[in-house]
C-alpha cells in the first residue's frame, strides 16, 4: 500500500508534465487538426532557455519560468507562420510530415549550437524531502505539481471566459462560421500556438529541475508520451489532456515500480493501440452527431 | 446597397461562377433561385469572403469589397447564415448568440439584442443555456438566425433557410425573415424552395449552373412559364 501511494505521488508529479506538454498537442490539434510533432521540441527549447538563463543570469525560478514560456510562445507563433501556415489548404498528410521535419530542424539546431551533450540544471528549488508516515514526498514535487495545477486553471480561465479563448473554442469547432462572426482566424491559430508552447516551455523547466538533466533530443519520448495522453483523454479535449497526462505519469510510474522499469515506455505505446483499437475517440473525444 | 459585377468564381479548374451581375437595393428582399449546385452557395460565400473570387467586383454601399477579408466584411456589417446552420452545436444558445456579436463593444447594447432575438424566437429565451447541438433543426435555424443579427447587418444573406424543415415551420421562417426585412434589414435569400422564396421577395434571380438566367420581380417569375416548369412543378 505505501509503495503504491508513493508510486502514485511520483505518478502524479511526472503526469503533470505530461499533462502539460498534451495540452499544447490537444489545442493545436483541436484548432487546425495537425499532431505538430514538433512540440516536443519546443518543449526541449523550453528546458534550455531555462538552463540559460538560471545558468549564466543567475535568475530564479519564477523568472526563468515566465521567460522560458515566453520564449516558448514566440516561437509557437514563428514555427506556425513559417512551417504551417503556408500549408494551411495543403493536405494534412503535407501538413504532418512538415511537423516531422520541423520536429528534426529544432533538435538539431539546438545540437549545433549547445552540443550533444547531456547538461545538469542548477539547484533552484528546494529538494527537501517531506515525510508523510512512510511516503516521502519532494518539495521540487510539490512545486511541480502546484505550478501544473495554476497553469492549468489560467488556460481554463483563458478557454472559457475571455474573447480570444471564445475565438479559439468557435475557430476549433468551425473555421468558416467562426470567420462569420468576424473572428480572425489566422490570430486566433497564432494565439493558439502560443498558448501550447508556452506550457511546453514550462513543462521543460520543470523537467530539467526534477531529472537535473536536459539534452536537445529530450523532447522526443515526452513529446510522444504527451501525444498518447493527449490520444487517450481524447484529442481536441482540454480537460482530456489533464486527465491523460496524468494517467500516463501514473501508470509509468506504477509499471516501473511494480514491474520493471525498462517495460515502461513499451508499456505506454502499448496502451496507445489498445485506446486506439477499443475506443479510438478517448475518453473525453468528441463524438458529436449531427442533427438535420 | 449591394452591386455584384461580372463576378466569376473557380474551385480549381471548375468554373463555379460566370459573369455573375446581381444587385440588392437598400430595404429589399431579393431572392436567388436555382438547382442543387447551380452556384446559389457560392455566391453567397463569395460576398462575404469565404471564397475568393477570380474577377470580378462586389460593392457595398460604394465601397469595393472584393478583397477584403471575411471578418472585415462582418464589420462592414455584411452577416450571413450559412447553409446546414452551422451554430456551435458545443457551446450554449446564449454564447452562440454572444459570438454573433463578437466585433460589437457595446455591451449593454448587445444584452437589448440578445432579448430581442428571443422576443423574435421565444424557443431561444427558454434554452438559452443549452447547448446549441441538442436543439431541433428548426430551433438551430432559428439560432443561426438569431446569431446572424446580433452583428445588427445592414445587409443579411440567408443560405437555405428552409432546409431540412417541416413545411409549417418554413412558412413560420418565412414570416420571420419578412419581419426581419420590414425593420429596415436588407435580405439576400438563397432557395431552393422557390415557390416560398418568390411569394416573400421584392425581385428575384434565376442561377444556373454558375450563370443568372434570368432575373424580375418576384411576381413576375412566379407567372413565367419557364418558372412554372423547372422550379415550381407546374405543367
Amino acid at each position: 500500500m505505501e509503495q503504491f501511494l508513493q508510486q502514485m505521488v511520483n505518478g502524479i508529479s511526472l503526469g503533470s508534465i505530461y499533462a502539460l506538454i498534451a495540452l499544447g498537442y490537444t489545442m493545436v490539434y483541436g484548432i487546425i487538426k495537425l499532431i505538430n510533432f514538433a512540440h516536443g521540441d519546443v518543449y526541449m527549447i523550453g528546458a534550455y532557455v531555462g538552463f540559460a538563463v538560471t545558468t549564466y543570469a543567475n535568475l530564479g525560478f519564477f523568472p526563468a519560468l515566465i521567460i522560458s514560456m515566453a520564449s516558448c510562445a514566440v516561437l509557437g507563433i514563428v514555427v506556425e507562420r513559417i512551417a504551417y501556415k503556408p500549408l494551411r489548404n495543403s493536405s494534412r498528410i503535407a501538413v504532418l510530415i512538415t511537423a516531422i521535419g520541423v520536429s528534426l530542424l529544432l533538435e538539431y539546431v539546438m545540437m549545433f549550437f549547445v552540443g550533444a551533450e547531456v547538461r545538469s540544471y542548477p539547484k533552484l528549488l528546494s529538494d527537501k524531502a517531506i515525510n508523510l508516515g512512510n511516503i516521502v514526498i519532494n518539495m521540487q514535487q510539490v512545486y511541480i505539481v502546484v505550478t501544473s495545477v495554476v497553469l492549468m486553471i489560467i488556460l481554463q480561465f483563458i478557454v472559457n471566459k475571455t474573447k480570444i479563448g471564445k475565438s479559439m473554442r468557435a475557430v476549433s469547432a468551425d473555421k468558416d462560421a467562426a470567420q462569420l462572426m468576424g473572428i480572425k482566424v489566422d490570430k486566433t491559430i497564432s494565439f493558439t500556438f502560443a498558448i501550447g508552447s508556452a506550457l511546453a516551455g514550462a513543462g521543460g523547466v520543470l523537467v530539467g529541475i526534477y531529472y537535473n538533466s536536459i539534452d536537445p533530443l529530450m523532447g522526443v519520448m515526452p513529446g510522444l508520451k504527451a501525444f498518447v495522453a493527449a490520444v487517450f483523454g481524447g484529442i481536441g479535449s482540454i480537460p482530456g489532456a489533464m486527465i491523460g497526462g496524468l494517467s500516463i505519469g501514473v501508470m509509468e510510474t506504477l509499471v516501473s515500480g511494480y514491474g520493471n522499469s525498462m517495460y515502461r515506455d513499451a508499456a505506454v505505446f502499448a496502451f496507445l493501440i489498445i485506446i486506439l483499437i477499443l475506443k479510438p475517440s478517448g475518453l473525453l473525444g468528441k463524438n458529436t452527431k449531427e442533427k438535420v | 446597397m449591394l452591386q455584384i459585377k461580372n463576378l466569376n468564381v473557380h474551385y480549381g479548374v471548375i468554373h463555379a461562377l460566370k459573369d455573375v451581375n446581381l444587385t440588392v437595393n437598400k430595404g429589399e428582399i431579393v431572392t436567388l433561385i436555382g438547382a442543387n449546385g447551380a452556384g446559389k452557395t457560392t455566391t453567397l460565400r463569395t460576398i462575404s469572403g469565404l471564397n475568393k473570387a477570380t474577377s470580378g467586383d462586389i460593392i457595398l454601399e460604394g465601397t469595393n469589397i472584393t478583397n477584403l477579408l471575411a471578418h472585415q466584411r462582418v464589420e462592414m456589417k455584411v452577416s450571413q447564415v450559412p447553409e446546414g446552420r452551422r451554430i456551435f452545436p458545443e457551446m450554449s444558445v446564449l454564447e452562440n448568440l454572444e459570438l454573433g456579436a463578437f466585433l460589437r463593444k457595446d455591451k449593454n447594447e448587445i444584452k437589448k439584442d440578445i432579448d430581442h432575438v428571443y422576443d423574435l424566437f421565444p424557443i431561444l429565451g427558454k434554452r438559452k443555456k443549452q447547448t446549441a447541438g441538442t436543439l431541433s433543426g428548426g430551433e438551430q435555424q432559428m439560432l443561426a438566425m438569431g446569431r446572424a443579427l446580433m452583428s445588427r447587418p445592414k445587409i443579411l444573406l440567408l443560405d437555405e433557410p428552409s432546409m431540412g424543415l417541416a413545411p409549417l415551420l418554413v412558412r413560420e421562417i418565412f414570416e420571420i425573415i419578412k419581419n426581419i426585412n420590414s425593420t429596415g434589414t436588407t435580405i439576400l435569400l438563397v432557395e431552393q424552395n422557390a415557390r416560398m422564396a418568390l411569394s416573400i421577395a421584392h425581385r428575384a434571380y434565376v442561377i444556373e449552373t454558375g450563370s443568372i438566367v434570368l432575373s424580375g420581380t418576384g411576381e413576375e417569375l412566379s407567372k413565367s412559364d419557364e418558372i412554372q416548369k423547372a422550379y415550381l412543378g407546374g405543367e
